[in-house]
């Protein structure tokens, strides 16, 4: 326990000290930097916490990652416009919730038939679609900050979802789920977990579209600049809107991972992962004030958080152990992000 | 003030150099100036005039070279060193804090305090005195207004009034404007004239910078001259000629700045407004442009002119009235359906709406016609949009041809612009709404702006040309409105135009209303 902050400190600066400064400058703005950190963080911690480097925890990281992921890669279409989508969270446990009512065996509008899966993974993209919109709406055509909209929209569905249950289930959450569903959290594809493909999928879907299409291009412009992007002829409401829908669909996705892990659909399934989620997407290096990320750096991001956890988990740190150091690596990398920025300023 | 006084310098400056990143941007410059006189300070873009008054103004450190500042050695480290010396900035954007009020900005720095209970250092913020000392600077640069006023709610040319008298406060002796008559109206213009003659009376020392000459000329007694970093002259303003000042500026003679141009313009109506209207912004405006024609737009700012160009382009809502463009009618129209009907339009605000300043050129270059580039599947090619951009970069002779590596903000005015009217190009244009293309732009870069709209005619593409600049329209129009107050108030046909009656027509209606319509009840004119 008495080792754990010193060693941690260790994985930052040693890169500085071993090569040059110029090589230490190349490294902080390489796209793979948050990468390099996981390998030098998994290296650092490996003597520590031998378990690191094995098959089980590598799976565990895997499968903890994958929600994490869906959400973090929507939540960066969002920070890329200079917006913040909060309401992730209220719209996993929405979907979980919703979606699990419709195909609970116990009383389910569409239990027992063999529509009930495929009804439900609807049913939960729907909400994820709907409650998307809303923000959207309210932040385009209302004009109100994402924060706030986000926030309202995140408190009153999390509300929302609790009340919901009650309709459907004597306890806190509805269970019996049909095992097609409950399959899919732990089937495999060719010995992948199928959430890593799904996820994957995602991933390249979502880099295609913000590196290499019109969309994304907008995504961009807007993000930096919705003045000049509006006078570029580029529709700026549009573009904001359809950002908060990729992050309330991402979000649904995620329930689906979630309550299938869980095979039952609680209405506070994914209450603490905001942080994580936002947290992880500015680690990777997007930039809250808009108009700069990456998918892969949310990816880097997202691994780099989950192994911070898992190996801190390991190492039996207590919760609140853990939240003291994540909170500390957050404000590294928004440190890291200064630094980053000064030194593409001087050159 | 003895003649003694009056007649030694009150600002020497020895052999500055400065170089950033081992470029030398200052080359041994050296001008002095006296109590109580203006010195104009003129160049191109890059020339050193920035860096120079940076150093001045404790913002840079010379690598070389000496200051004196009333005889004795005057070396600022820092902005606050320079303003405790009596050297003032008025920058070209203003410094004020919108949200709070005159005499708090006056005094946002050193706030004079009260004590109430003694042997406790004074805690609290002295309003009366703050008022008193805020009421009298006022006076003395005529502005009538409130001290509790909110700067938010002051015009332009007053904010600049404002920062006069925040310089008066600190007991400036020498005060630097850097382009201060950028973003005034002409009667603005003239007051601040005016009381940059009452501050030279006092013994103020003026450092004069601006791209308008003309007013250079008439403000200042002694004009210097810097190029690439180098002094290239120093002369007494009534020497000097405009053709004189911008030969000294480029280095070569220029005998024409605005270029022939090669085809007259042809017969077909480009753009037509029928009656357009908005409330408080436009009456009933109905004019065309035929293709291949220049039409300019004279007007004072808040006229309406920049307004006009919004509506036409979708950016602004109009009640009423009619645009078609090539007799197509254009209903509701959105930047994206304006730019479908062949529109483009460069707005004044180059930094705020025409780039992404942090962005590459060539990601600017292609923003308004990346559909274009979008190959099977919608995907864009990187490398074809290097590729278009490089070309675009030449064919605008944009100073680098790294497009994809160069951000805009990186860019000179004038290359900035140049990558603005490059973006609208590759669209081909029908129609081309250019507003104050060349603001802030040095005087080769505008040559460059005027042989690509000539360029652009000859393809058969309609300009409406808005300038502040009444030379600029005089050089470049075919025929010239004037705007005043939302409406059209005259239409002057080719040469030879005559100034006197487009000014006229220009600030027809608008007189004192504009002048002064939200504070000063009574202004007596000294």
């Amino acid at each position: 326990m008495t080792a754990l902050p010193p060693t941690t400190a260790e994985t930052l600066p040693p890169s500085a000290a071993r090569g040059p400064l110029a090589r230490f400058g190349r490294l902080l703005l390489s796209e793979y930097f948050v990468l390099v950190l996981c390998v030098l963080y998994v290296a650092a911690i490996y003597p520590v916490v031998p378990e690191m480097l094995t098959w089980q925890v590598a799976q565990n990281v895997l499968t903890d990652m994958m929600p994490l992921l869906v959400v973090a890669i929507g939540q960066t279409f969002v920070l890329i416009v200079a917006g913040i989508d909060l309401s992730v969270t209220a719209i996993i446990s929405m979907s979980a919730v919703v979606g699990a009512s419709v195909m609970t065996g116990t009383g389910g509008y569409l239990g027992g038939s063999a529509l009930a899966v495929p009804g439900a993974l609807i049913a939960m993209g729907a909400v994820g679609l709907g409650i998307g919109l809303l923000n959207g709406f309210a932040v385009v055509t209302l004009n109100m900050p994402s924060f706030i909209v986000t926030l309202a929209t995140r408190m009153f569905f999390a509300g929302a979802a609790v009340w919901y249950v009650t309709f459907h289930s004597t306890s806190s959450s509805i269970a019996n789920l049909p095992p097609g569903f409950t399959g899919f959290a732990t089937g495999s594809l060719f010995g992948v977990p199928l959430t890593v493909v799904v996820a994957a999928l995602i991933a390249v879907l979502a880099h295609v579209l913000l590196s290499r299409t019109e969309f994304g291009r907008w995504v961009y412009a807007v993000g930096a600049n919705p003045r000049a992007a509006r006078v570029s002829g580029i529709p700026v409401e549009r573009t904001i809107l359809s950002t908060f829908v990729i992050s309330g669909v991402c979000a649904s996705v995620a329930a689906a991972m979630y309550s299938s892990r869980m095979q039952t659909g609680s209405p506070i399934l994914g209450e603490n992962i905001l942080l994580d989620v936002i947290g992880a997407v500015v680690i990777g290096g997007t930039s809250l004030f808009g108009g700069k990320g990456k998918i892969v750096w949310t990816v880097f991001g997202v691994l780099f958080l989950v192994l911070l956890d898992t190996s801190l988990k390991l190492l039996g740190a207590s919760l609140f152990l853990i939240y003291i150091i994540k909170g500390g690596v957050i404000l590294l990398a928004a440190l890291v992000d200064a630094l980053r920025n000064r030194i593409l300023v001087s050159r | 003030m003895s003649d003694a006084a009056a007649s030694a310098p009150l600002l020497e400056v020895r052999g500055l150099r400065k170089s950033f990143f081992g470029v030398t941007v200052l080359h041994d410059v050296d001008f002095a100036m006296r109590a109580g006189e203006a010195l104009g300070l003129v160049g191109e873009n890059g020339s050193g005039k920035s860096t120079s008054m940076n150093i001045l103004g404790g913002v840079h450190r010379p690598d070389a070279g000496t200051m004196l500042l009333e005889g004795r050695a005057y070396a600022p480290q820092t902005p606050k060193d320079a303003s405790r010396a009596g050297v003032a900035f008025i920058h070209q954007e203003l410094n004020l804090f919108p949200n709070l009020s005159v005499e708090e900005n006056l005094f946002v720095d050193a706030f004079p305090r009260r004590g109430v209970f003694p042997f406790i250092a004074p805690l609290f913020i002295d309003r009366r005195a703050i008022r008193r000392a805020t009421e009298a600077v006022l006076r003395e640069v005529d502005l009538a207004i409130k001290p509790s006023t909110p700067v938010a709610k002051l015009s332009q040319g007053e904010r600049q009034l404002v920062e006069i008298a925040k310089a008066l406060s600190r007991q400036a002796k020498l005060i630097i404007f850097d382009e201060p008559t950028t973003s005034l109206t002409r009667p603005e213009v003239e007051r601040l004239f005016s009381i940059i003659a009452r501050l030279k009376r006092r013994g103020i020392g003026i450092i004069y910078i601006s791209h308008t000459l003309e007013d250079v000329l008439r403000v200042c007694e002694t004009v210097t001259v810097l190029r690439d970093g180098h002094h290239a002259g120093t002369a007494p303003a009534e020497t000097l000629s405009l053709q004189k000042i911008i030969s000294l500026m480029v280095g070569r003679s220029i005998d024409q700045i605005f270029p022939a141009r090669g085809k007259p313009p042809g017969a077909k109506p480009a753009l037509e407004v029928e009656g357009l209207t908005q409330r408080g912004v436009a009456e009933n405006i109905s004019f065309s442009i035929r293709e291949g024609e220049i039409v300019g737009l004279a007007g004072l700012m808040g006229s309406g002119r920049s307004e006009l160009a919004r509506m036409i382009f979708g950016l602004d809502p109009f009640a009423r009235g009619e645009i078609r463009v090539s007799g197509v009618p254009l209903t509701n129209p959105t930047p994206a359906s304006a730019m479908e009907a062949g529109l483009a339009f460069l707005t004044e605000d180059r930094r705020g709406e025409g780039l992404l300043m942090d962005f590459s050129v060539a990601e600017n270059t292609v923003l308004a016609s990346l559909r274009s580039l979008a190959g099977t599947l919608g995907f864009i090619d990187t490398r074809k949009v290097n590729e278009v951009s490089r070309e675009t970069a030449r064919a605008m002779r944009l100073s680098t041809d790294r497009v994809e590596d160069t951000s805009a903000k990186h860019l000179s005015g004038g290359n900035q612009q140049k990558v603005v009217i490059g973006k609208w190009l590759r669209r081909q244009p029908k129609v081309f709404i250019l507003d104050e293309p060349t603001r802030g732009i040095d005087v080769g870069a505008k040559q460059e702006v005027y042989r690509i709209v000539n360029a652009l005619t000859e393809r058969g593409s309609a300009v409406l040309l808005i300038s502040s600049e009444i030379e600029e329209l005089i050089g470049l129009s075919d025929r010239i409105l004037a705007i005043s107050k939302g409406e059209i108030t005259g239409e002057f046909a080719r040469k030879p135009f005559d100034r006197e009656a487009i000014m006229a027509a220009a600030t027809r209606l608008a007189g004192h209303e504009s002048f002064s319509a939200k504070a000063a009840p009574e202004r007596v004119s000294a």
